[in-house]
């Protein structure tokens, strides 16, 4: 707060993203225009362009924000958002590239060859869109609510609002380059600062991160709860505390326990262990589960491999993506970390989201570096609003606009994008109070359970029937749903109920496969007649093509 | 050299042909090739799902592993928070290597002139 670099920064981040969405405004607005475009693109670039559209809020902001407040056990977020990739390579990204498909409802008509399954895959694209769409305009509300003060709904609908008018009226599709830029300004905007904290932490005499007493407050600290908790104070005092009321520390005083978030040192620092806790080892497991097969469903990543100009290519550039992610992915964790020694004040005002932005100026203070370094993760941040929003929005405006409102002009287009940017500003109003990654797990549970099966089973077996896939996606898709808009609209569960819910992956996923090999044998005279062309061109390599 | 590409093209060009009119040999063909792609991908994944996803497991029975420290860090933050990312990358620079060995098998298949 009252750093003057860091709305400047955030402007600038701001300007250019859109200033290169109107340059493309001229360049490209047809599908055809986005692959000439892309094709002049080394794997590189393409891979880096990727990874910039991929790492998102919950990778930038959320992961650190869990990570302070839960601990190990969280660290599955960024190995499992990593390891999606893989799974993406292995199974899904050559045969895909053969196939030609450029979204997944293309996929599933030229598979499967049926009208109404285009429509499901429509519905849950959309859906699974919306979803994710929601926690980056929560992520740009909360950084501009922390760095300049403004209020909340401000910034969620600033972001909706520069990102809508930007993807309608240039779109972002063409310009690999812009978010290749967003890539390594990711990276750098955590990588940099992250040298200074290091250099900080050991100026400090290397503070334990979790000392033996608990965690302390370093300096004099007025705490502004925003979400009701329990504290449990050092004397054993118990109190409540709502919205808006203040608590005063001063430096040296011991932080108090909140519920909800490992505040014990071994909850924290140790993974969860068997018997006491069987339920931590299952969420753990199902969050593995959602994000190793949820990244091969979500509707922007799929959109960008279309950009590789073969199988072989998109493989070659899927590894690169993989590496870049995996890169990235080592930074926020030490956010969350140090975040326990400089601002263990989050834990108590319910902000954890909020460790990577105020980090820099907690830990190395109010002098010149700390509001440069502030600055620079603060651009970072809104990179990631960006470069994500976009992307999932030209993907979900893209289908609104060819599936849902008829032929795709320009119109229409800039009539679904309007449409595809609105609901999800609404809704980002109203879950604020949710964990950024959390939000996004949903997201890769429903993914995991729709358009993986479907993608795995239609690319290598034979005998996935249309009835199947319609069947496997409304049965596992649908039960993912319904655990999300339990969690996110219904009453607090507590028990094994509140874990089948919260984290579903582990029984939709096996459920939807289930369902979808099971109803696709009991249909089997409905496979395509045209099965052994469509295999042939999913798999030859283009050696044999010519 | 010149009449070696062309009849090279020809060659190609004729088991092409012979793959998109599913000749009984070409079905069989692709069906090999889709069972080994398949089955490198899954031999792959099996060594994630034990390499990482036996992880959490391990935890939960042996908590004394989660104590164990390497220069002041509890083991899992080093498998989760470092070792994990080179793994993975370790295992699609793997895949991607076999699976274009893979299709250049076939395609050497495919392309003997004498079958």
């Amino acid at each position: 707060m009252g750093n003057e670099f860091v709305v400047p920064a955030i402007v600038a981040v701001t300007l250019v993203t859109v200033g290169i969405g109107f340059y493309g405004l001229r360049l490209a607005r047809t599908t055809s225009d986005f692959l000439v475009a892309s094709r002049a693109i080394s794997p590189t670039w393409n891979a880096a362009a990727i990874g910039g559209e991929y790492l998102s809020a919950a990778s930038f902001l959320g992961i650190a924000g869990l990570v302070l407040k839960y601990g190990v056990d969280v660290l599955w977020y960024p190995v499992g958002f990593a390891a999606g990739y893989l799974a993406l390579l292995l199974f899904v990204a050559a045969p895909l590239r053969r196939s030609g498909a450029f979204t997944l409802p293309d996929f599933c008509e030229l598979r499967l060859g049926s009208r109404r399954l285009r429509i499901l895959a429509t519905a849950f694209v959309i859906f699974i869109g919306w979803l994710y769409l929601v926690p980056q305009l929560q992520g740009a509300g909360l950084t501009l609510t922390t760095v300049t003060g403004s209020p909340y709904p401000l910034g969620a609908l600033l972001v909706a609002g520069v990102v809508t008018a930007n993807v309608a009226l240039g779109g972002m599709r063409a310009i690999t380059f812009v978010q290749a830029f967003q890539y390594w300004l990711k990276l750098t905007a955590l990588a940099v600062p992250v040298i200074f904290l290091a250099l900080q932490w050991q100026a400090d005499g290397r503070p334990a991160v979790t000392p033996p007493d608990g965690p302390t407050f370093r300096a004099a600290t007025t705490v502004v709860v925003e979400h009701r908790a329990t504290l449990t104070l050092p004397d054993g005092d118990i109190r409540e505390v709502r919205p808006g009321d203040e608590l005063t520390f001063a430096a040296g005083d011991p932080v108090p326990a909140v519920s909800g978030a490992a505040t014990d040192a071994n909850d924290w620092l140790l993974p969860s262990t068997a018997g006491a806790d069987d339920r931590g080892l299952f969420a753990t497991y199902s969050l593995i589960l959602a994000t190793f097969l949820g990244t091969m469903g979500l509707p922007h990543v799929l959109v960008r491999f279309y950009t590789n100009p073969d199988g072989a290519a998109a493989r070659r550039t899927t590894l690169v993506v993989l590496a870049l992610v995996g890169l990235f992915y080592l930074l926020p964790t030490l956010y969350g970390v140090l975040g326990r020694i400089y601002t263990p004040q989050l834990l108590l005002s319910g902000q954890t989201d909020a460790v990577v932005v105020l980090l820099p100026g907690a830990a190395l203070g109010d002098g010149l570096v700390g509001r440069l370094l502030a600055a620079l993760v603060a651009a970072g941040a809104f990179a990631a609003f960006l470069s994500t929003s976009s992307g999932l929005l030209t993907s979900v405006a893209g289908v609104i606009s060819t599936d849902v409102l008829g032929r795709g002009s320009v119109r229409g287009f800039r009539l679904a994008t309007v449409i595809a940017g609105g609901v999800p500003a609404v809704l980002a109003l109203h879950v604020s109070g949710l964990d950024v990654s959390q939000v996004v797990g949903l997201a890769f549970a429903v993914a995991a359970s729709s358009f993986c099966p479907l993608l795995v089973l239609g690319i290598w077996w034979r005998g996935l029937t249309d009835v199947g896939a319609t069947a496997g996606v409304v049965v596992g898709g649908g039960a993912a749903i319904g655990a999300v808009l339990v969690t996110v609209l219904g009453p607090p569960l507590s028990g094994w109920p509140a874990t089948l819910i919260a984290q579903p992956a582990a029984w939709t996923v096996p459920l939807a496969f289930t369902v979808m090999v099971a109803v696709s044998m009991a249909t089997r005279r409905r496979a395509p007649a045209d099965i052994a062309a469509t295999m042939l061109r999913l798999h030859t390599p283009e050696a044999l093509r010519m | 050299m010149l009449a070696e590409i062309t009849r090279q093209d020809t060659r190609a060009e004729r088991t092409r042909a012979e793959l998109a009119q599913q000749t009984q040999v070409g079905e069989a063909l692709v069906r090999g090739l889709v069972r080994a792609q398949l089955a490198l991908a899954l031999r792959l994944s099996l060594v994630v799902a034990i390499g990482l996803g036996g992880l959490p497991w391990l935890f939960a029975i042996a908590p004394a592993l989660g104590r164990t420290t390497i220069a002041g860090v509890n083991l899992p933050w080093l498998l989760l928070g470092v070792a994990s990312f080179p793994f993975l990358i370790a295992v699609g620079w793997a895949y991607v290597r076999l699976a274009e060995r893979n299709e250049q098998d076939f395609t050497d298949l495919v392309q003997r002139p004498e079958r």
